[in-house]
């Protein structure tokens, strides 16, 4: 089983660390969420452990975005008195003179003011930086439990791409969303209210005027977002196309060049090539004239203001401060109705990635076990299936009524064409999948009535597709059993013929394994497994006898250690080989996935069965015809 | 970075249209304070209700102006960088295709394809934003510096004073910051190593009721991730503020010195109201142009990456002058043939020597690693040789052009490789006009006929990427089909059948005879089953023949072909 590596489809404006500025939430393009209040209400109830911090985010964002728009206004009063020094200096008024005292003192409240709303802006960010990484922790830890309670039903009908692109990517999202997004939509809503009354507190005319460039920039914001959306997610579709086609090409260059068709697979790039190339210039085009656009609204308002202010100043209606202050508030004006556009889509996204989170987390899990372990009624090892009845699919039985009883150390081989017969039988002996009748005994115990962990550990796995994680050599047959010591542990590798080559790796029983453990072979990875069921001393065992990829001389010491391994242990293996089919106590025949026929090797001939049919077509060439009959 | 830029040259006409419209636009933008400051100092004071209305219109013009160029750079802009996207895009796309395998060994085909896809795009990001955002920056800033010195020198000083405290202040928490950034992203990758292992991993993690033990892995990557993203966003937190600190405390300078000299008459407050305006947007022009340091390095990095691949030279190209290969039905030669991969301190294949003729199968068998693979890599070219020779019908490999040498050959590799498309495209792949009764013959032979009329469309069902909708032994067939339909001269199959089960094995091999007439048929196995019944079986241990001949004679000399076999099969059936 080698890791699947997935690949984050990273947005057109992958959101770094710093977020995408004001921009950020156009480029991005995702499914709507389909119950936006319930999964935002679910969302917050995250925030409840830490509801005093976020109360003190809020109230920070507001004190720093008040005492923040504030300035301008003040700073109008200095202006309104210098202009009023000059103007009498101008006018040659006796006496006049700049006013150096007052517009001192103003210079000193703003100084004051910045401070705080610098200190409050830091602090807000300080403090939503614990609160939104806890709570992605807290998801996290949530989704990954959640996990580890899940039937292996679940796993088995998702790719590891879509779990993991929940886990990863959705979370991802939400991460950023609580980092930036949260406060930024508090910080541009306060910003909008705030410097709509305090242009009002100046002047009503003036404010209407500044409004009127409102609906103006809500409009232009909102058609743009639509349809950048638009053509983003046809951008993506054809990135999706494109870099599917790389993939493909990539993974099979050497068949393409074997059949010399690179210059087909060259064209088709260049048609795939265009074709996003066609929707991602319109899609940069549209998301790229937002800021200009909402800027020139900007200076339409600031145009309004200069002028209407202008008029009313030498009307002396208005003082010029008032003007210069709603110049500045003209400015501010447009920023946040961009960010409250580009905060909207992406707080849908968000909700709808915290929905997928959700979704999993709502999985219904494995069936609750038995608490108490009943006293054991039969000898370790004894296997029993009555009237066992089981289907992945409620249309196709795959096992129907099947009857079996295994003594200790007997060996069951199981035998069929390639297919998903072994993996049934692992699903059901482990009580990976639940039956839907019958029952499965294990040492006279029913498998429902034992707890998950105690059933699982009375087997051993060695299976073909070896499953190593990322550490190192020790550690990986250590998982056998937790305690186990340095001693058992090599004693473990001694005996599954795995000692010899460990100690010719660099740093012997510590050598790190890597990503895909490619730096030891597929035979010696199954040697490790192999030490790994040693040590785990199970009384049960399923075996997947080698077949190929596996060079002669490791199969030899495969065999030999899972000969040992076999002692005594009640055995279930998929077999290849002749000899161990011939001596098992009983043959499993499977086929698609169905057990077709049961018993010894000689009932199964004289039967003239499948059975017989495949031991004639498999195991006898022309060499071996004369022994059979 | 700056090397991968020369694929913007064919755009220069509209790069330098761009740099001139955002100039203009620039321009606009920061024209507009300083008519402000005329309407302050001509039309208020004087009460020139005409002069305001007047210079007004002009300011709306001017808006509308700026507009027009904002919108006609961010068309170029996009054009442009999207443009240059697909350059680069196909620029590499194209070199990799001419790859030979061992560029493939270098560099893993996983990076191949991020440095492909993900390097490009980010590249191409760089250049968006580099042409919508930061050349204005600049243009803003010094356009800014020489309005502010205009309407007063001395004051300027303040801004002048100002930049480089933007830059330290940038400077010192980025420092912090950046190297962060770097130990956050390991950590993410660490987190979704170990939940990527534990979901391959699921049902050995559950055998071994370990569940506990891999929630305490993960949690302890949780953590570790969240301690450090904690960290970063604390230190990125006062970023913000500092900067908005920053650009008000000038407002608060420039207010207080612009006032000192207003009052000694050396500047009017119009002049005054403009210049706090110069500042903010030349402030905010800084913060633009920080922000480039924060990609450029991670778009660097994927430019070097780039810049990599395309920099790599396929090892194997066609000769100058191509030479037909004699009319010989595929003949394949060895001559004493060593062959060791780059860096390799054994060679993997050495002094190999056989001939494979036509209307005859010659086996290979051996254990992992004794270079059977790599054997028969040779004879496509997919690698060269160090010494001896390659020959098909009679003459080098290397003397032959790789188009015309590879249609010769119908190669069956060891891992069956579809692609997406129908059952049908993925036959055809091996004769682009290949007969419907050809398709079908192929995939009668290879045995795959059963399934494909099982299959909802028959020859049109689709074939998910990667054959992912299709068994181990299905793809192989397919893959086997594909190389029948092609009736070449060489068929290679590189242990194709052990994907199969026995019969299928069997009975394909039965129907393969009548098919490959007077082909050369080389087969790599591991099963004895498979090659027992070739005309010539070459047994390799570790690169080298260890004994060439029929399954009877090899039987009888050659102790590593018996082991092989006893290995096999239990010894009283051999026979």
């Amino acid at each position: 089983m080698q890791p699947q590596r997935t690949q984050r489809p990273g947005g057109p404006m992958g959101r770094g660390p710093m977020g995408g500025g004001p921009m950020g939430g156009f480029g991005m393009v995702g499914a709507k969420p389909k119950n936006f209040r319930g999964t935002l209400t679910r969302l917050l109830q995250y925030f409840r452990p830490q509801a005093l911090a976020l109360s003190f985010v809020v109230l920070a964002a507001i004190l720093s975005t008040v005492f923040n728009i504030i300035g301008p206004k003040i700073l109008g009063f200095a202006t309104t008195r210098l202009f009023q020094g000059v103007v009498q200096i101008y006018m040659h008024v006796p006496g006049a003179h700049v006013d150096f005292t007052y517009i001192g003192n103003i210079m000193l409240i703003l100084l004051g003011l910045y401070l705080i709303s610098a200190i409050f802006g830091y602090l807000q960010q300080y403090v939503m930086a614990g609160v939104a990484q806890r709570t992605v922790y807290l998801m996290r830890k949530q989704v990954d439990e959640k996990l580890a309670r899940l039937p292996l039903k679940f796993y088995d009908s998702r790719t590891h791409g879509e779990i993991l692109s929940r886990a990863v990517n959705d979370m991802d999202n939400i991460s950023n969303t609580l980092q930036q997004s949260l406060t930024q939509l508090i910080t541009s809503v306060v910003t909008i209210i705030g410097v709509i009354v305090l242009m009002l507190t100046i002047s009503p005319i003036l404010s209407l005027v500044v409004l009127i460039t409102l609906p103006l920039s809500v409009v232009v914001a909102a058609q743009v977002a639509k349809r950048s959306q638009k053509y983003f997610a046809g951008q993506q579709r054809a990135l999706g196309e494109l870099n599917g086609h790389v993939e493909e090409m990539y993974t099979g260059h050497k068949i393409v060049k074997a059949f010399g068709r690179e210059e087909e697979s060259i064209a088709r790039f260049k048609e795939l090539n265009d074709k996003y190339y066609d929707s991602g210039w319109r899609a940069q085009f549209i998301s790229g004239i937002i800021f200009p656009m909402m800027n020139s609204i900007g200076n339409l308002g600031y145009v309004f203001v200069a002028v209407v202010g202008g008029v009313m100043v030498a009307n002396g209606s208005l003082a010029l401060g008032d003007v210069q202050a709603f110049i500045q508030y003209a400015r501010q004006f447009s920023m946040p109705i961009t960010q409250l556009a580009s905060i909207t889509n992406t707080i849908q996204l968000t909700i709808a990635s915290a929905e997928r989170v959700f979704e999993l987390l709502d999985e219904p899990e494995e069936i609750l076990e038995m608490p108490a372990m009943p006293a054991l009624v039969a000898p370790r090892g004894t296997v029993q299936f009555e009237h066992v009845s089981f289907r992945y699919k409620d249309d196709t039985p795959l096992i129907e009524d099947m009857n079996m009883e295994v003594h200790p150390g007997q060996t069951i081989a199981i035998v069929g064409p390639t297919g998903a017969g072994k993996t049934t039988l692992v699903n059901l002996l482990m009580r990976f999948y639940e039956l839907n009748s019958g029952k499965i005994l294990i040492d006279g115990v029913d498998i429902k009535e034992m707890p998950r962990g105690e059933l699982r550990r009375k087997f051993g796995m060695v299976l073909q597709d070896t499953w190593l994680f990322h550490g190192s050599i020790r550690d990986n047959i250590a998982y056998g059993r937790e305690d186990a010591s340095e001693a058992e542990i090599m004693q473990a590798a001694k005996a599954a013929y795995a000692d010899h080559f460990i100690r010719t790796m660099p740093e012997n029983y510590k050598t790190e394994l890597n990503e895909e453990a490619s730096n030891i072979s597929q035979g010696q990875k199954q040697l490790l497994t192999i030490a790994r069921a040693i040590l785990a001393n199970p009384e049960i065992l399923i075996l997947d006898e080698a077949t190929s990829s596996v060079d002669t001389r490791t199969e030899v010491l495969i065999q030999k250690a899972m000969t040992e391994l076999m002692q005594g242990r009640t055995t279930f293996v998929i077999a290849h080989r002749l000899s161990t089919i011939r001596d098992a106590d009983t043959i499993l025949v499977m086929n698609h996935g169905s057990i077709i026929e049961q018993g010894t090797h000689e009932e199964l001939l004289a039967k003239h069965g499948f059975y017989a049919e495949l031991y004639n077509s498999q195991f006898t060439g022309r060499v071996l015809e004369e022994e059979l009959v | 970075m700056i090397k991968i830029l020369r694929f913007l040259r064919p755009y220069r006409l509209q790069i330098s249209a761009v740099l001139v419209l955002i100039f203009l636009q620039s321009m606009a933008n920061l024209y507009l304070p300083n008519l402000m400051a005329d309407i302050v100092d001509n039309g208020i004071v004087k009460h020139d209700t005409n002069y305001i209305l007047r210079v007004g219109g002009l300011m709306l013009v001017i808006t509308v102006a700026g507009t027009i160029a904002a919108i006609a750079s961010s068309y170029m802009a996009s054009r442009t960088a999207i443009g240059f996207g697909r350059i680069l895009r196909g620029q590499i796309f194209a070199h990799v295709q001419g790859f030979s395998l061992h560029e493939f060994d270098s560099v893993s085909t996983a990076s191949m394809i991020t440095r492909t896809t993900n390097d490009t795009t980010q590249v191409q990001q760089v250049v968006i934003i580099m042409l919508q955002m930061m050349i204005s920056a600049p243009m803003m800033a010094i356009g800014g510096i020489i309005l502010a010195v205009n309407q007063d020198a001395t004051l300027s000083w303040t801004l002048v004073a100002i930049v480089p405290i933007v830059a330290i202040v940038f400077f010192l928490i980025m420092r912090r910051a950046i190297p962060l950034f770097q130990v956050m992203q390991k950590k993410i990758d660490r987190l979704n190593l170990v939940l990527d292992e534990s979901l391959t991993g699921v049902r050995v993690i559950r055998a071994f009721d370990r569940s506990n033990y891999e929630s305490q892995r993960f949690d302890v990557a949780n953590l570790d991730l969240t301690d450090t993203a904690v960290t970063v966003n604390r230190i990125v937190a006062a970023l913000w503020p500092t900067m908005m600190l920053i650009l008000n405390l000038t407002t608060i300078a420039i207010f207080w010195f612009g006032s000192i000299r207003i009052s000694n008459g050396q500047m009017q407050v119009g002049a005054l109201i403009a210049f706090i305006q110069y500042a903010t947007q030349i402030l905010f022009a800084l913060l633009m142009v920080s922000m480039m340091f924060v990609i450029l390095p991670r778009a660097a990095a994927s430019a070097d990456r780039i810049n990599e691949v395309l920099a790599m030279q396929p090892e194997i190209k066609d000769p100058e002058q191509a030479q037909s290969p004699k009319d010989m039905h595929g003949t394949v030669e060895f001559r004493e043939v060593t062959f060791r991969y780059p860096g390799a301190e054994e060679p993997a294949l050495a002094g190999i020597s056989f001939t494979a003729s036509p209307g005859k199968v010659t086996a290979i068998i051996g254990g992992t690693g004794s270079g059977k693979s790599t054997l028969i890599s040779l004879i496509p070219r997919f690698y060269d040789v160090q010494s001896g020779n390659v020959l098909v019908d009679g003459v080098d490999v290397r003397h032959i052009a790789q188009h015309d040498l590879r249609a010769k050959i119908g190669f069956v590799p060891q891992r069956a490789v579809l692609f997406t498309g129908t059952v049908n495209e993925n036959i055809r792949f091996g004769k682009a006009d290949a007969s419907d009764e050809e398709v079908r013959h192929a995939a009668e032979v290879a045995q795959a006929m059963e399934f494909i009329a099982e299959m909802p469309d028959g020859f049109d069902s689709i074939i998910a990427q990667g054959g992912n909708n299709v068994s181990g032994g299905q793809k192989q067939r397919l893959s086997i089909a594909r190389a029948l339909v092609r009736r070449p001269e060489i068929y290679v199959f590189d242990d194709s059948f052990s994907a199969l089960d026995f019969k299928t094995d069997a009975q394909l091999r039965a129907a393969l005879m009548p098919e490959i007439g007077d082909s050369t048929v080389l087969i790599v196995a591991q099963r004895v089953s498979t090659v027992m019944d070739a005309d010539q079986i070459i047994v390799l241990d570790e690169g080298k023949t260890v004994g060439i001949g029929t399954h009877h004679t090899l039987m009888q000399t050659c102790e590593a072909y018996r082991e092989i076999v006893s290995s096999q099969l239990a010894a009283e059936e051999i026979a």
